[in-house]
């Protein structure tokens, strides 16, 4: 009920919008065609991709947005090191791994597939808020799901685009998607939430985007002494695996409150897990331990 | 089938759109920007008109061959695409195993562990169908006459100790099983003849995959090029890995004998200044000789007449160059006793005299032998396998046994790699397989090399040493039974598993 009245409410603000800018019909036409044809390697894109649609004008009406500018600043800096393993992100790509195991366990059992395919996510719409650079979208592609990417930064959409070239990207936040009309299966907003500007506000639009039934996945980092020692203190200043700055402990949630959020924009949270670092082996895993990193999968309650 | 329609649907429109550039830019004046561009769509029409593959296996020998059939059986990765170029006549279809041939002179001796990976695939019962034999006891001793060990596969509470398989048997065995499985592979029976890994203009469909070009001149792309082609190997040389080595100034004669009893022992015995002599059962009355010893002498011994080598072999195996070590059965009183909980079954084994060698059953064939160690077993888009990735002494018959450890380590990282959504070429994939094998061939290569040169010097004190060496693995049953569980492969790490 909640999120049809979002959506009554946010509906005629995107009208306007659509109908004013021209590329905007083209663009809904040329991301259900790119649905289709999107597998990963299996064909080369028969055209290069179309440009990223600009953001509709009346963007700036909305009162509420989840976009918070100074953190768009801080990764719009470092855009090109998205996929350079060694680089900023290297956390990023050493944990994905670990992160795309639960989420797979996570799926797999949430939709009913097998797990011992190599793409249990055939026929699966998935979409990646926040995707970055694309590395969470492009393995989640290769399992199968047709994954749609999107993220405030243009320049992480492009390098996105450049290493994928398989599947298509938009801009913008998630009002754009809206008038879109493709409700996805699965939402995935990994390290996202620490950096928004209202995180309730974000669930809800999340939540707003999913059917009930639909299943969310979310990560972030605890806001507790150890994840400041650890996520900040040895990450960022010590073994300088990120850049100083990258985060901010009084914008980390901790799981209670990341619960709660969620099922006040009707998410419950159904498994919750962590992820913790050894040293020695310089591996990550899963654990119970949600101390410092952590991910929760929830499914949008049934009205 | 869908996925190839699909494809030749996607190559007819790419075809189309290119085609309908170049229509466009020959309309109008002729101006160097067409041509560009009509130059750019044919390049792009004849590469992506090349096969692309998922893995490439360059070398189709036993290693490369085990990897194909890992591949093939697994459900994560049996639906990968895979080429294996090899111009190795033996892997045509169609040539089958003459079961009344005396065996081989090239065989290998299987481990347990490596014959439970067989299993796993299901290529063991083709192995079964043919020649091998299967032996459980082992006799190590040497020309001082000091001492002897015997092991016996009831010391480890197992039936048997290692199967003796010919080459051409493991390798038509894979080849059988990966045939029976389905899978999408294509034998390309070519040599590699450059590797091209640097990813193409952004205007390539292509743009980050390996580029092979093979010895016709066609070339094939692939996400993941395995180099499984020995010890020489092409794909290291290209992919600019260097290894570490030295040449052991020995060279081994190997072939086979017939005698008269049946053996089911595999017999070695340690020569004056360095060579060694093995001679391991293959079936029937049939058994397999490994002769290690200098460049000279085995460029002599492989001249000599068929009769003068059999006394060459009986001398180094039983009467020549020192006396038969005597038998040390101390029963009840061992003087070990108290250190030991349970005497393996082995320690009161009297000393028993090797069977005498009747016949030269096949050629005499000389190779030259060499420790090489590659210093990365894999970087983007290229990994190594088996003798690719290292070489060692066959003192102990291990030395195909890691490679099929690699095949099969690699395989299961591949599939890890593909439940999670990695590309198979990434390196810090690749890397996971290079930690997981390579502590492992380290360090037993580095025991083996050890052995190698501990029994390469005549010196009074050495030989001392040695004696009580084997009197040590005779007796003392737990060092006895761990260093048979390590050779079977049951142990990844000497002593500490």
């Amino acid at each position: 009920m909640m999120s049809k009245h979002i959506l009554a409410r946010l509906r005629p603000l995107t009208r306007p919008a659509c109908r004013s800018s021209q590329p905007a019909n083209y663009t809904t036409h040329e991301f259900h065609h790119k649905l289709q044809s999107r597998r990963y390697s299996d064909s080369p894109l028969p055209s290069p991709a179309a440009p990223a649609p600009t953001p509709p004008p009346s963007a700036k009406i909305y009162s509420k947005s989840s976009l918070n500018e100074a953190e768009l600043k801080k990764f719009a800096a470092i855009s090109e090191t998205w996929w350079d393993a060694e680089g900023p992100f290297k956390p990023l790509h050493v944990m994905n791994p670990t992160r795309l195991a639960f989420i797979r366990s996570m799926l797999c059992r949430h939709f009913g597939k097998d797990p011992s395919c190599s793409r249990p996510f055939e026929g699966l719409k998935f979409v990646d808020v926040g995707c970055g650079g694309g590395i969470l979208s492009e393995p989640l592609a290769r399992m199968g799901a047709h994954v749609t990417g999107v993220d405030a930064v243009e320049k992480n959409i492009k390098i996105a685009q450049l290493h994928a070239k398989n599947w298509w990207k938009s801009r913008g936040n998630l009002m754009l998607y809206l008038h879109l009309r493709c409700t996805p299966d699965c939402l995935h907003a990994i390290q996202v939430i620490e950096h928004v500007a209202d995180p309730a506000d974000f669930c809800k639009s999340l939540s707003a985007l999913t059917e009930s039934g639909g299943a969310t996945l979310i990560s972030t980092i605890n806001r507790s002494m150890r994840a400041y020692a650890t996520a900040i203190v040895v990450a960022e200043y010590v073994l300088r695996w990120l850049p100083a700055g990258t985060h901010d402990w009084s914008s980390f949630l901790t799981p209670e409150e990341l619960v709660l959020i969620l099922q006040r924009a009707s998410i419950s949270v159904q498994e919750m897990a962590g992820f913790v670092y050894n040293p020695l082996t310089g591996r990550w895993s899963l654990s119970d331990d949600i101390g410092v990193n952590f991910i929760a999968y929830g499914t949008k309650n049934h009205e | 089938m869908i996925r190839t329609s699909t494809r030749q649907v996607v190559f007819h429109r790419h075809a189309w759109k290119s085609a309908k550039r170049t229509l466009c830019s020959g309309a109008e004046a002729k101006s160097p920007g067409a041509s560009i561009e009509q130059g750019t769509a044919d390049k792009q029409r004849s590469e992506s008109n090349l096969p692309v593959h998922d893995v490439a296996i360059v070398g189709g020998g036993m290693v490369g061959m085990a990897l194909a059939c890992s591949l093939a059986k697994m459900p994560l990765t049996n639906h990968l695409n895979v080429a294996i170029i090899d111009s190795n006549p033996a892997l045509q279809s169609g040539q089958s195993i003459k079961k009344e041939d005396p065996p081989d002179p090239r065989v290998s001796t299987v481990t347990p562990a490596t014959k439970a990976l067989f299993k796993d695939v299901g290529a063991w019962k083709y192995v079964e169908e043919n020649r091998h034999a299967y032996f459980d006891k082992m006799q190590v001793w040497d020309y001082t006459g000091l001492g002897y060990t015997r092991y016996h596969a009831k010391d480890v509470n197992k039936e048997v100790l290692g199967c003796v398989v010919e080459n051409k048997v493991l390798h038509k065995s894979l080849l059988s099983c990966l045939q029976d499985s389905g899978s999408q592979h294509k034998l390309y029976p070519l040599r590699l003849s450059s590797m091209n890994l640097e990813p193409a203009s952004a205007s390539s469909s292509r743009g980050s995959l390996a580029k092979l070009e093979l010895s016709d001149g066609n070339s094939l792309y692939a996400k993941l090029v395995v180099g499984a082609d020995g010890s020489k190997s092409r794909v290291k040389e290209l992919a600019g890995i260097s290894s570490t080595g030295w040449k052991y100034s020995q060279n081994a004669i190997i072939c086979t004998v017939e005698h008269m009893e049946e053996n089911r022992c595999a017999w070695q015995r340690f020569l004056p200044n360095g060579p060694k002599f093995a001679l391991l059962p293959v079936g029937d009355k049939f058994s397999n000789i490994v002769w290690t010893m200098d460049p000279e002498e085995s460029l002599n011994r492989k001249s000599m007449s068929d009769v003068d080598f059999v006394r060459e072999v009986n001398r180094a195996l039983d009467n020549g160059y020192g006396p038969r070590p005597k038998s040390q059965s101390f029963g009840g009183a061992s003087v070990f006793s108290w250190l030991t909980t349970k005497t393996a079954v082995s320690a009161n084994d009297c000393f028993e005299i090797p069977p005498k060698i009747t016949k030269l059953a096949s050629e005499r064939m000389v190779f030259p032998l060499s420790l090489k160690h590659a210093n990365s077993y894999a970087t983007k888009r290229v990994v190594l396998i088996g003798d690719a990735a290292h070489t060692v002494h066959p003192l102990a018959g291990q030395g195909v046994n890691m490679g099929f450890g690699d095949a099969f380590s690699l395989s299961n990282v591949l599939a890890e790699g593909i439940a999670v959504g990695s590309d198979i070429g990434e390196v810090s994939l690749l890397r996971r397989y290079e930690l997981d094998r390579k502590p492992v061939n380290l360090t037993m290569m580095a025991i083996l090399d050890g052995f190698q040169k501990a029994y390469s010097a005549d010196f009074g004190p050495f030989n001392v040493l040695r004696a009580a060496a084997f009197q040590g693995a005779q007796h003392l049953s737990p060092l006895k039974r761990n260093i048979i569980s390590y050779a079977s492969g049951e142990h990844r790490f000497p002593l500490f598993s």
